[in-house]
């Protein structure tokens, strides 16, 4: 049956709470990262791109790594301490590390989105009088819905599962930084653990599912919107 | 209106020079495609850049190459209507309506969205979505959003193009219709002469990326006497028609026709081709074409094997198309008086 005591709740509230700070962090930037990758003119589009896909490609334990030297001691740790800021083994670093995991997923749907979008709804929009921010306010971003609900929607599960990167740049401190799959990974190690990994297997599946249809509604909702 | 334009843009295979000054309130751009007219839209409205020269409109400066200036599209107060309505799927008829509408100073809202709205029909649709539309609603309704921005300039780039023959001649009389009521000058491009007639009065000709001539939109017409489809068009406005045993007596100005199509009480605006209207010397003792008019020869103008008389029967004109044998036999000349046979059915109504 079901068992979860109070450190597994805590894990499933970290992990709540770091997939949903990671995907709402990274909805600006994505958004700006697939507007320049569809709409600018800016050189290097290709270079560009490669960068927001690499943490895609790269195994997750090389992007915690190379996220553990900027950010710790040898990097930009000390900068960061003089503003009292301290990321590595905090929850801080699991959410960058989800962010960074996630990022490219979030870009990939944007940037499809956004490439079906008509040029010609922005060449219309100014000629109607509306200036840069005005037309990326009222035209792509309501046009490019769907497609950041489904990028978000791939991004929280993608956080929700993030392992390689958290655990090299936040560690496995239970109550701090050890989310569902960390939990898991420490359960699998302890004679016993199996029920308790079992249990919360169940609970990542649940949540993992609850996602789609939750996804899956809004998707359907802009849909309607398009149509009515 | 006064628009001056002086520009040159180059693209890998192609290149436009423009230049020419217009101050006309009802202005077509007119040429084949490739012709460089769809540029021209472009830089006249900013959403290109020219690589040499200047742009006016009403004394103030839009571009100019030397001075670095480009005045940005959502600034120049220039409306376009493109070939595609392109209205913005994610908003209602009404909030499409509006979109520029909103985006202009108060004082600048010269135009009121009522009335713009019932003189284009759109009452019943401004709840619903775009996507929802048929062609020419969409077609009136971009034409709606762009003259609710109050522009000082509209651009209509082959806005009928993708539209069939009835649909094209359900919207033009919604187009005149605004025009006339608000007044606002507009720069019609089409590579169709009947479309031209019907919406401008100069023309400004291009062709491979050249301005070539500038002409009345009529003296377009009677240049291409014989191209298109049936040649010359008469364009007659036909009004009141009133049966007369199976077939219709309509009033044209002092005169009167037999034509075999029904129309609507008041002006109704027929076609004419110019090569059905036969012409005698004598009044003929009998004739199967209904209408025989007593017309004065006014004007003779040759256009490749053909030629163009113009013939005036009371206040009206009209354009017949002969053969140069027929106009030695008939001995026309100018003041000559002629008699013109039209049969009840070769008019067709467009609107």
């Amino acid at each position: 049956m079901l068992v979860l005591g109070p450190e597994n709740i805590s894990a499933i509230v970290l992990s709540m709470k770091v997939a949903t700070a990671a995907t709402l962090l990274s909805v600006p930037l994505g958004f700006f990262a697939a507007y320049l990758l569809v709409f600018s003119r800016v050189p290097g589009k290709i270079l560009l791109d490669g960068l927001f896909n690499l943490p895609l490609v790269l195994p997750p334990v090389v992007v915690g790594y190379l996220l553990l030297l900027l950010l710790g001691q040898s990097g930009l740790g000390p900068f960061l301490a003089t503003f009292d800021i301290r990321v590595i083994f905090t929850l801080k670093g699991a959410v960058i590390a989800s962010a960074v995991v996630g990022f490219p997923l979030l870009v990939r749907s944007l940037r499809i989105g956004m490439e079906d979008i008509d040029e010609h709804y922005l060449l219309a929009a100014r000629t109607l009088g509306a200036g840069w921010w005005d037309t990326l306010l009222t035209v792509i971003l309501p046009l490019s819905g769907r497609a950041l609900v489904a990028g978000m929607t791939l991004m929280f599960a993608r956080s929700l599962g993030e392992f390689g990167a958290t655990i090299i740049l936040a560690g496995n401190i239970p109550g701090v930084t050890q989310t569902i799959p960390l939990a898991i990974y420490d359960y699998t190690n302890t004679p016993g653990g199996d029920r308790m990994a079992l249990s919360l297997c169940l609970v990542s599946m649940v949540l993992s599912f609850a996602v789609l249809m939750v996804s899956e509604a809004m998707t359907r909702s802009f849909q309607k919107k398009g149509r009515a | 209106m006064k628009l001056q334009v002086s520009v040159e843009k180059r693209f890998k295979n192609f290149f436009l020079k423009a230049d020419f000054v217009e101050s006309g309130n009802r202005t077509g751009i007119f040429g084949p495609s490739g012709s460089g007219k769809s540029t021209l839209v472009y830089l006249l409205a900013g959403l290109m850049k020219p690589d040499r020269g200047g742009i006016r409109l009403n004394g103030h400066t839009l571009f100019d190459a030397e001075e670095h200036l480009h005045v940005p599209t959502e600034k120049r107060r220039i409306g376009v209507v493109f070939q595609q309505a392109h209205l913005f799927p994610h908003l209602s008829v009404r909030r499409n309506l509006l979109y520029g509408f909103r985006r202009i100073p108060k004082q600048d809202r010269k135009i009121a969205p009522e009335d713009l709205i019932n003189v284009l029909a759109l009452d019943h649709l401004l709840d619903r979505s775009p996507n929802r539309l048929s062609g020419g609603e969409r077609q009136r309704v971009a034409l709606g959003r762009t003259i609710l921005a109050c522009p000082r300039l509209i651009l209509m780039d082959e806005p009928l193009t993708g539209l069939d023959r009835k649909l094209k001649f359900q919207i033009i009389p919604y187009l005149r219709k605004v025009f006339d009521a608000f007044d606002i000058p507009l720069m019609f491009i089409s590579h169709s002469i009947q479309e031209m007639r019907l919406m401008t009065d100069d023309v400004l000709a291009f062709d491979h990326g050249r301005l070539l001539n500038r002409m009345s939109s009529e003296a377009l017409a009677r240049q291409n006497l014989m191209t298109g489809s049936g040649g010359y068009m008469n364009l007659v406005i036909l009004s009141d028609p009133r049966p007369h045993n199976s077939i219709y007596q309509y009033r044209w100005g002092q005169s009167s026709l037999i034509l075999t199509e029904p129309g609507q009480p008041g002006e109704n605006q027929f076609e004419l081709p110019s090569r059905e209207i036969m012409l005698f010397k004598r009044h003929p003792e009998a004739s199967s074409a209904r209408n025989l008019l007593d017309c004065t020869v006014t004007d003779i103008f040759p256009v490749g094997n053909r030629v163009g008389v113009e013939l005036a029967c009371h206040d009206q004109k009209l354009i017949c198309q002969v053969v140069p044998e027929s106009v030695d036999e008939l001995g026309i000349t100018k003041g000559e008086t002629v008699v013109a046979g039209i049969k009840a059915s070769a008019f067709r109504k467009l609107f």
